[in-house]
């Protein structure tokens, strides 16, 4: 259920790593959580952020949830058409990518939760 | 979201079923109660287009019965009960002297001198604590919290009738709106009552708590073929958003009073003396220098419960309720606003997480279900 090819956090998003940067979204029980996605606010590209630090908003019909940096980087580049359609979000979280982190610490990275650990946590 | 140890919450007679339906069970006013099922949207929808189910045991009933039972009532609460037939019901208000709500409520006349207070799970307690103190003048009068004597459950929707009469011994179409009556539905002692909250046309059926798994389980049987899906409290509360069905504790509470909720039809002017009637006089002369209104957002942004509504730079009121609403599909809510800016067309901005988002004043109801 949880793709082997990404990091997870433990506020449930998870990150894709591409050479130096990775994109950004967030997880199945995340949504499953948040129920029905209506609005999503996503910050600017060249934004510079801390890890853990709120980068945006998820809003769905019965509570607003921020998301939460998984590194510390820049963004360098935003999913604009995602925030057209927010649905998405619920039927394919693993596929929505919402920003994309150049990454500057990557120790930050590997000390991410591996898809078992996740898998754990949410169990 | 957490409010009490699971262990304390109280169950109603339904919830092996919801459990067993796959809910997402949460706390709510120490209940152990259901918020959505399939999801809320799909259950908003589902009430909207077939009709949805709901449990909705958790809601309090008083009784209230003697010689002086009329009397009773008509000091209590807001509304004229006097001019309630056997066999119908209103919306009122339990007031206090300020004319602001202890809780709302609808009242049943049951028989000549006995009434049936349905109100708020969170404030059964209190409004029992209420009710017997202020029938203490009256001669002939008790009250009593008969809760626990009934489970209760909604079905509101298109196709709710249609469901309810197969499964009924007696022509539910002599029912009218705000009325009720007695008979079984699928083999149970029932009253069915035609009233809801959720603006749609619908029953609410108080059965016995024993005989409640069987009734819920016929219904959904009965329509599953025409959609009829159970439906949670997260639907519930949208839908009646969107009928802009006020909320205890949400758009009305012990400091708004009934005239600034917008809710002046249901205060009894003709009637005698009742608690609250000075101060509700009083404001209605003067004119309530704050207006509960609807609004619809122009960004994409909810204003929620809580949020501060802004006008030329002062906070000047606060959001009562707001969501999305999937019907409608647009960002609406409920908020105390100053007179001056309360009337339809009005602008105001809305603080959401530091940022100012502009509303507009609509009417309500933001829904109203087509007629026939």
């Amino acid at each position: 259920m949880y793709p082997a090819d990404c990091k997870y956090t433990k506020d449930h998003e998870w990150i894709k790593v591409d050479g130096g940067a990775g994109r950004v979204g967030i997880t199945d029980f995340a949504q499953k959580q948040l129920g029905d996605v209506v609005y999503l606010e996503l910050p600017q590209v060249g934004r510079s952020l801390k890890q853990g630090e709120v980068f945006g908003t998820v809003e769905s019909v019965k509570a607003v949830s921020e998301l939460y940096s998984p590194v510390s980087g820049e963004v360098v580049a935003v999913n604009t058409a995602l925030a057209e359609k927010p649905e998405a979000v619920n039927k394919d979280p693993h596929g929505s990518w919402m920003v994309e982190i150049r990454f500057s610490a990557p120790a930050e990275v590997s000390a991410l939760l591996a898809v078992a650990e996740y898998a754990d946590l949410v169990k | 979201m957490t409010q009490a140890g699971s262990t304390q919450l109280k169950r109603t007679p339904l919830n092996a079923q919801h459990r067993a339906l796959g809910a997402r069970m949460v706390p709510f006013a120490g209940w152990d109660m259901p918020v959505e099922y399939s999801g809320l949207s799909a259950e908003h929808l589902a009430v909207r287009t077939t009709a949805g189910l709901f449990d909705v045991s958790h809601m309090g009933q008083v009784e209230v019965a003697g010689k002086d039972a009329l009397a009773a009532v008509q000091w209590i609460t807001s509304n004229d009960a006097s001019r309630l037939e056997i066999g119908q019901a209103h919306y009122s208000g339990l007031m206090t002297p300020a004319g602001t709500f202890v809780d709302d409520l609808l009242v049943y006349r049951l028989a000549a001198q006995h009434f049936l207070f349905v109100v708020n799970a969170a404030n059964v307690d209190k409004d029992v604590a209420w009710v017997l103190e202020h029938i203490r003048q009256f001669a002939d009068v008790t009250a009593l919290d008969t809760s626990s004597r009934y489970a209760l459950v909604a079905l509101q929707g298109p196709v709710a009738r249609g469901v309810m009469q197969r499964l009924a011994n007696f022509d539910l179409s002599t029912i009218k709106y705000y009325w009720f009556a007695h008979g079984e539905i699928a083999g149970v002692r029932a009253t069915v009552s035609r009233t809801g909250y959720t603006g749609e046309d619908g029953f609410e059926v108080f059965v016995p708590p024993k005989q409640a798994p069987a009734v819920w389980n016929a219904i959904l049987d009965e329509g599953r073929d025409e959609g009829v899906i159970p439906a949670g409290l997260g639907a519930r509360d949208t839908l009646r958003l969107e009928a802009a069905m006020r909320l205890y504790g949400n758009d009305i509470d012990a400091e708004t009073t009934v005239l600034e909720a917008g809710l002046g039809w249901i205060v009894g002017w003709k009637k005698d003396d009742f608690i609250g009637r000075d101060a509700l006089l009083s404001q209605k002369t003067s004119g309530p220098t704050r207006h509960l209104v609807g609004f619809e957002m122009f960004d994409r942004a909810i204003a929620r419960h809580g949020y501060r509504v802004v006008a030329s730079g002062q906070t000047a009121g606060v959001v009562t309720s707001g969501t999305y609403t999937p019907f409608l599909k647009k960002a609406i809510g409920m908020a105390y606003v100053p007179a001056t800016h309360a009337a339809e067309g009005a602008e105001f901005d809305v603080e959401i997480r530091g940022r100012l988002a502009r509303a507009r004043v609509v009417p309500l109801p933001f829904y109203k279900r087509p007629k026939g």
